[in-house]
């Protein structure tokens, strides 16, 4: 084989991250891509630069360079209002081609997992998936490690001869950025209107009705027959809500009629796998954790130190489920209450 | 009407391993299956084709073995095989998988739906579907969610975009991948698998891709390099909190905190 040619790497430089957004409102991967883009680009000592698409969406736009980055390349257009592969593309190539980054950094959501692919294709150039760790060389190298095989296996992956090199990062696995002081701008970009046509055709947009699917749910709360009373309960879904989490339930929480059985979790209910499930007066019967075992973090409160859903536990809270719930709330309210009556 | 469905043979469990000597998967020995997401993709293909009455092909790119996760398609209905199968294919990351399948899919007369799975469950990426629609020129929906309607013209789907839910028209030729539940796939039949015995599997090699550019395919062709492979650590090590509810509760606020599922409002 003739020996490739190899590509020069001094044009291309600064890091860009895809904005996600909903009609303006900004998805919180995003800070966190920009957090690690930061990181990055200090190594190298470059900047950090971002991407926004869609339609009226100037003022969040503007309310990116609170966290410095340099350069917002902005396009609007009312065909860019919604997420289409398509077009998107045209306009993530046109960016590219302006801006020559080093690295583009898109939050693995269900827009981006479709638009980065689509784009790092476009430049033939690679893309991993879900990093986790990413770490930058003083050569521009980015150094990707992603799961894979459903997590049983860690891959390094490098892409040394062809920029720009695309990552898609899950949301909250990075450290969001902090504020600032301002020193970039809004760079409102033209672009062929021939280029915003889409194939794609949208029939229908609604606003998702918030229901119940716990299987996707990335963080749970699971309470089970030691969750006695209305007033427990009513404390750990308010917990709940603060977490963003959904609401689960053990088997005997359905029998009683308290739950729909879309929320029981176990072999006659859902299985989940969130990042994060705390379960309240829960015994841990196998028929129970069979559906919850995949759970990246699992948090138990239980009366009971031999409960053996503390086998399986991360950590293990011994005590009662309406006062651990209460005292988090407070905490989380920053009451002090290490010293209360 | 012409559908293809890209199947994958992969590992039947997720527990591979990795030789602490030489740094690579130990692949030997371990049984394979089809990539279970495709199954949903296969079941969709089904339920076009009762509408239709469209044809459905199958292809897969792997080492000759893996005609057997064509033959897997076959006991679930489908009616044609294509094996991209040669040694040059090998050590493939995305972008020359994408290439190599789109190249043999371009072997095919007349396609007017491309249907993946959602994401496999070896390499993980999700990443074949939208590259290979690039590389074809075709339009793509990712992890379509429901079949709402299918003619000889278009498909409408539906698809969950963080915020809202969308329905969209996507006229052929397309790609979409689906995700898992669109539909309940039904298992394979022992008697549709005798009956498929003589469907037809086309071998293709990369120089019977009329339009394949050799320089694209295989581990020469990719871009990105896997490094190292390594197992994670898991310290599933379990933290007691024992103490009264008011310490345990503020320890576990910090937790939550550290693991970022939780942040102070207004900060
Ligand atoms: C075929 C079959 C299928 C089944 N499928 C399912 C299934 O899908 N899902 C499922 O959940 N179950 C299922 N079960 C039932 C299962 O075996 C258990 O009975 C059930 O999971 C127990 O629920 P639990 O943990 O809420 O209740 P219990 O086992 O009664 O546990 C309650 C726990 O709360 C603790 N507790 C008490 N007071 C407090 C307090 N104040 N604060 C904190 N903790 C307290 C206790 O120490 C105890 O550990 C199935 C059973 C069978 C036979
Ligand atoms: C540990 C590890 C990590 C990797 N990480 C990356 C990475 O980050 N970036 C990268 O570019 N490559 C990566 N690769 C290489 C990548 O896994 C292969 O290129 C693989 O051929 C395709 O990717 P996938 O399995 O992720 O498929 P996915 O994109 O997850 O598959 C989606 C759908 O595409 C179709 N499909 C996929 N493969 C085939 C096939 N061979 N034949 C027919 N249809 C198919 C199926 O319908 C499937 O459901 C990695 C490989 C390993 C072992």
């Amino acid at each position: 084989d003739a020996p490739q040619p190899q590509i020069d790497k001094s044009q291309w430089h600064d890091i860009l991250v895809y904005v996600e957004h909903s009609d303006g409102r900004i998805h919180p991967v995003t800070l966190e891509l920009i957090g690690k883009a930061h990181e990055l680009a200090r190594v190298i000592g470059q900047q950090v630069n971002c991407l926004m698409i869609g339609d009226h969406i100037e003022q969040a736009a503007d309310s990116l360079l609170d966290y410095g980055v340099a350069n917002v390349y902005l396009y609007e257009d009312a065909r860019l209002q919604y997420f289409r592969a398509d077009n998107y593309t045209e306009v993530f190539e046109d960016c590219i081609q302006r801006s020559h980054p080093a690295v583009v950094l898109v939050g693995a959501t269900v827009s981006g997992r479709s638009l980065a692919p689509r784009t790092a294709a476009r430049f033939r150039t690679g893309l991993t998936a879900d990093c986790t760790v990413l770490e930058m060389r003083e050569n521009t190298d980015l150094v990707q490690i992603r799961p894979a095989f459903g997590g049983n296996i860690m891959a390094q992956i490098l892409n040394t001869n062809h920029r720009p090199q695309f990552a898609t990062v899950r949301y909250k696995v990075m450290d969001p950025a902090v504020k600032q002081a301002r020193i970039g701008k809004v760079v409102s970009c033209p672009i062929d209107p021939a280029k915003l046509d889409s194939r794609i055709e949208w029939l229908k947009i609604e606003n998702k009705e918030q229901e119940v699917s716990i299987s996707d749910a990335e963080v749970l709360v699971a309470v089970g027959r030691g969750v006695k009373d209305e007033k427990t309960l009513a404390l750990i879904e308010t917990l709940a809500q603060k977490l963003h989490a959904q609401m689960a339930c053990s088997r005997p929480v359905v029998e009683s009629g308290r739950y729909d059985v879309r929320r029981q979790i176990g072999l006659s209910g859902r299985t989940v796998k969130p990042k994060l499930i705390l379960t309240f007066g829960i015994s841990g019967a196998i028929q129970f954790t069979a559906g919850m075992k995949g759970a990246e973090k699992i948090i138990a409160v239980n009366t009971d130190p031999q409960a053996p859903i503390f086998d399986l536990a991360h950590v293990a809270v011994i005590g009662d489920a309406g006062q651990i719930a209460e005292n988090m709330l407070k905490e989380m309210e920053g009451e002090t209450v290490c010293s209360a009556n | 009407m012409n559908i293809v469905v890209c199947v994958k043979q992969v590992p039947a469990t997720q527990k591979v391993e990795v030789d602490p000597v030489t740094g690579v998967l130990k692949r030997d020995g371990i049984e394979t299956k089809m990539n279970p997401y495709d199954l949903y993709a296969m079941e969709t293909a089904l339920q076009i084709r009762k509408k239709t009455g469209a044809k459905i092909h199958v292809i897969t790119m792997g080492p000759p073995a893996a005609k057997a996760v064509l033959q897997e398609a076959f006991a679930l209905g489908a009616d044609e095989g294509w094996l991209l199968t040669d040694r040059k294919f090998a050590g493939a990351d995305v972008l020359a998988t994408s290439y190599t399948i789109a190249s043999g899919i371009r072997q095919i007369d007349h396609v007017d739906l491309i249907l993946c799975g959602k994401q496999t469950t070896d390499g993980d990426t999700a990443q074949v579907g939208p590259e290979m629609a690039e590389v074809l020129g075709i339009p793509h929906i990712s992890w379509v969610t429901e079949l709402i309607d299918a003619d000889d013209q278009a498909l409408i789907v539906k698809q969950d975009l963080n915020e809202v839910e969308a329905v969209a028209r996507i006229p052929y030729p397309c790609l979409i991948t689906v995700e898992k539940g669109i539909f309940q796939p039904n298992l394979p039949s022992y008697k549709r698998a005798k009956e498929a015995a003589d469907n037809p599997i086309h071998t293709l090699s990369a120089a019977q891709c009329r339009t394949l550019d050799p320089s694209r395919i295989g581990l020469s062709g990719s871009p990105t390099q896997v490094e190292r492979i390594f197992t994670p650590t898991h310290d599933v090590k379990t933290m007691r909190l024992d103490g009264p509810e008011a310490e345990s509760a503020a320890k576990l606020v910090a937790i939550l905190k550290e693991d970022k599922m939780w942040e102070e409002e207004n900060a």
